[in-house]
């Protein structure tokens, strides 16, 4: 068989083929520590996880059988042979959906405008004093890392159950996740507008005003709707603390295995989330839109 | 010069400006349209601080409260459970990794199922992304429930929920890296005669492996910080220690369980920056 290619003299092809079988051999040898690494990972895991393979074979039937389950009526019909039976609870489910929405809403708008404020002074480009920058970065880190469930918990013992501890942990956590976000923003903008309004005398204000404001409007606009996505299908957990809306009904359907129930509200709950996020990707393009032609 | 002459000169100014320019666009403002966008936003606001009994007064008190569960949160102690904790938060990063893991190894083939160019039918494509939109839009708390429905309570129960909240994520993001791909590798192996899965393997896997190796890396870090939380259903981890110390008011443990999951939260994103840094390079971060 003869080759195509040029193959050179032995002399000059040793120390190219010595220098290929190393190569492989190293990425091998890469490839073996790591999937060494990561056996020894899973193996702690599964420890620590107290994984129970056997339990799971044995009862992984409940799972599908689960779903099987959120169909069926007491009565042992399926749901959707009795709409009526199935929500009975149409009325109060909704208010309670409502309260969760309202929730996630007044959260998210206080989060973002206090948001603003941090982004502000936590970005490198506007804040003034590099000591309040770092508190500023340092108290929205930490308002991001403790989850809103969290501060929910701690919320209800302080403010007494009911919507207002879900607010306020939903408001605490959006701050340091727009926070960042809208910092990373204004890191970002052209500051030859903002060094103009100065120059013609604009106070700090001013310059935010119209110097910033109209360059990162629709930045903003579309992470704090991105925002109230996540906000509503957290929003809806946060009642399982007691801190108001559908959560409480859902977790309590749960717990005492009213099947039906549960996927009557897991239903809404789907239907809620799912509409909002097409509205608000709808806006967001059409933001995007309006960006682009600036 | 006086205001009014200055007035008069802008004026003129504006319209020789306007009459070569065309019409100003300063001082036109917003649309009707954004402006009742804004004014039903607004009122929205005000129906929900009714609406949620929100008032002045209650969140002055609680503040108040609020104030007084800090300052009993000083300063921090494990009150002697330390052990106990530290094991706990073993089995909250056992459950994020396990969870990932899981979700990303059923994710991978759904991603394939749910890309608009490796699956030509349109409608397993659109059944797939809709199934995934739904697996994702329930909440990790909700998952951990039905687990512990299934399996039982404990960490077990947690892991399998994350995966299954993660798969929904994971698979989407997996099957639109997957559309973005470039698809001449693909054609040159089916050129060199290679079949479907050649292509797959050699064509559009090695461009997805880096982007997929990084979310990973991001789905660890936010697992990470589910995980801390499941506890609170019961599905192990060191929520539930968190759960039953603010239960019984015990503010030191709360707090030094707060110091613990953010400590561990750090280091985990400092190592998991680190790597995705050698996985992808320093230009895409």
């Amino acid at each position: 068989m003869t080759h195509s290619v040029a193959v050179p003299p032995e002399p000059q092809l040793r120390p190219m083929l010595d220098a290929y079988a190393q190569a492989v051999a190293a990425r091998r040898r890469t490839i073996a520590i790591g999937a060494v690494l990561m056996l020894v990972a899973i193996g702690l895991s599964s420890v620590g996880a107290e994984v129970r393979l056997d339990t799971f074979w044995d009862k992984i039937g409940n799972f599908s059988s689960y779903f099987e389950r959120l169909t069926l009526l007491d009565t042992g019909a399926r749901v959707w042979t009795d709409p009526v039976y199935w929500f009975w609870g149409l009325r109060r489910w909704s208010l309670q959906l409502g309260q969760t929405i309202l929730i996630a809403y007044v959260g998210t708008v206080t989060g973002a405008v206090l948001g603003v404020a941090g982004g502000v002074l936590a970005s490198r480009n506007l804040s003034r004093s590099g000591t309040v920058r770092l508190i500023v970065t340092r108290v929205l880190e930490f308002c991001r890392t403790v989850p809103d469930i969290v501060f929910a918990l701690i919320f209800v013992v302080a403010f007494g159950l009911g919507p207002l501890p879900g607010v306020l942990a939903i408001t605490l956590h959006t701050i340091g996740t727009l926070g960042k976000l809208f910092a990373e923003v204004i890191e970002n903008i052209d500051m030859k507008p903002v060094e103009g309004i100065q120059g013609t005398g604009g106070s700090w204000l001013s310059q935010i005003r119209f110097g910033v404001l109209p360059q990162v409007m629709s930045n903003f606009a579309s992470y704090s709707l991105l925002r109230l996505e996540v906000n509503l299908r957290g929003a809806a957990v946060i009642g399982f603390v007691g801190a108001g809306g559908i959560g409480q009904e859902l977790i309590v359907a749960i717990r005492k295995f009213y099947y039906s129930d549960v996927s009557a509200i897991l239903l809404m709950l789907l239907v809620c989330v799912m509409l909002l996020d097409f509205g608000s990707e709808k806006l967001r393009h059409r933001l995007l839109a309006a960006e682009q032609a600036r | 010069m006086s205001g009014i002459g200055l007035k008069a000169e802008f004026l003129a100014q504006r319209g020789r400006m306007e009459a070569e320019h065309g019409p100003a666009l300063i001082g036109k403002g917003p649309g009707v349209g954004s402006a009742a966008v804004a004014i039903a936003g607004v009122a929205l606001y005000v129906v929900g601080l009714y609406a949620l009994d929100i008032s002045p007064s209650r969140i002055w008190h609680g503040l108040g409260q609020l104030g007084l569960i800090f300052a009993l949160m000083l300063p921090p102690s494990t009150g002697g459970h330390f052990a106990l904790y530290l094991d706990a938060l073993g089995q909250t990063l056992s459950i994020a990794f396990l969870g990932t893991l899981l979700a990303a190894i059923l994710s991978l083939p759904f991603g394939f199922l749910a890309a608009r160019n490796v699956v030509a039918s349109r409608v397993v494509h659109v059944l797939a992304r809709r199934s995934l939109d739904t697996v994702r839009s329930i909440d990790v708390l909700i998952w951990a429930l039905i687990w512990i429905d299934v399996v039982g309570l404990g960490p077990f129960a947690g892991a399998l929920a994350i995966a299954c909240s993660d798969f929904g994520s994971l698979a989407k993001l997996m099957s639109e890296a997957i559309e973005t791909a470039d698809r001449k590798p693909m054609e040159g192996v089916a050129a060199s005669g290679g079949g479907w899965v050649m292509a797959i393997r050699f064509g559009i896997v090695p461009q997805i492996l880096p982007i997929f190796a990084s979310q990973l890396l991001y789905f660890f870090e936010s697992n990470t910080r589910s995980a801390t939380i499941i506890g609170i259903v019961g599905a192990g981890g060191i929520g539930l220690h968190l759960y039953e110390q603010i239960r019984v008011l015990e503010w030191q443990q709360v707090s030094f369980l707060i110091l613990m999951v953010l400590v561990t939260v750090a280091a985990i994103d400092f190592v998991s920056r680190r790597l995705r840094l050698a996985i992808i390079g320093r230009r895409a971060v």
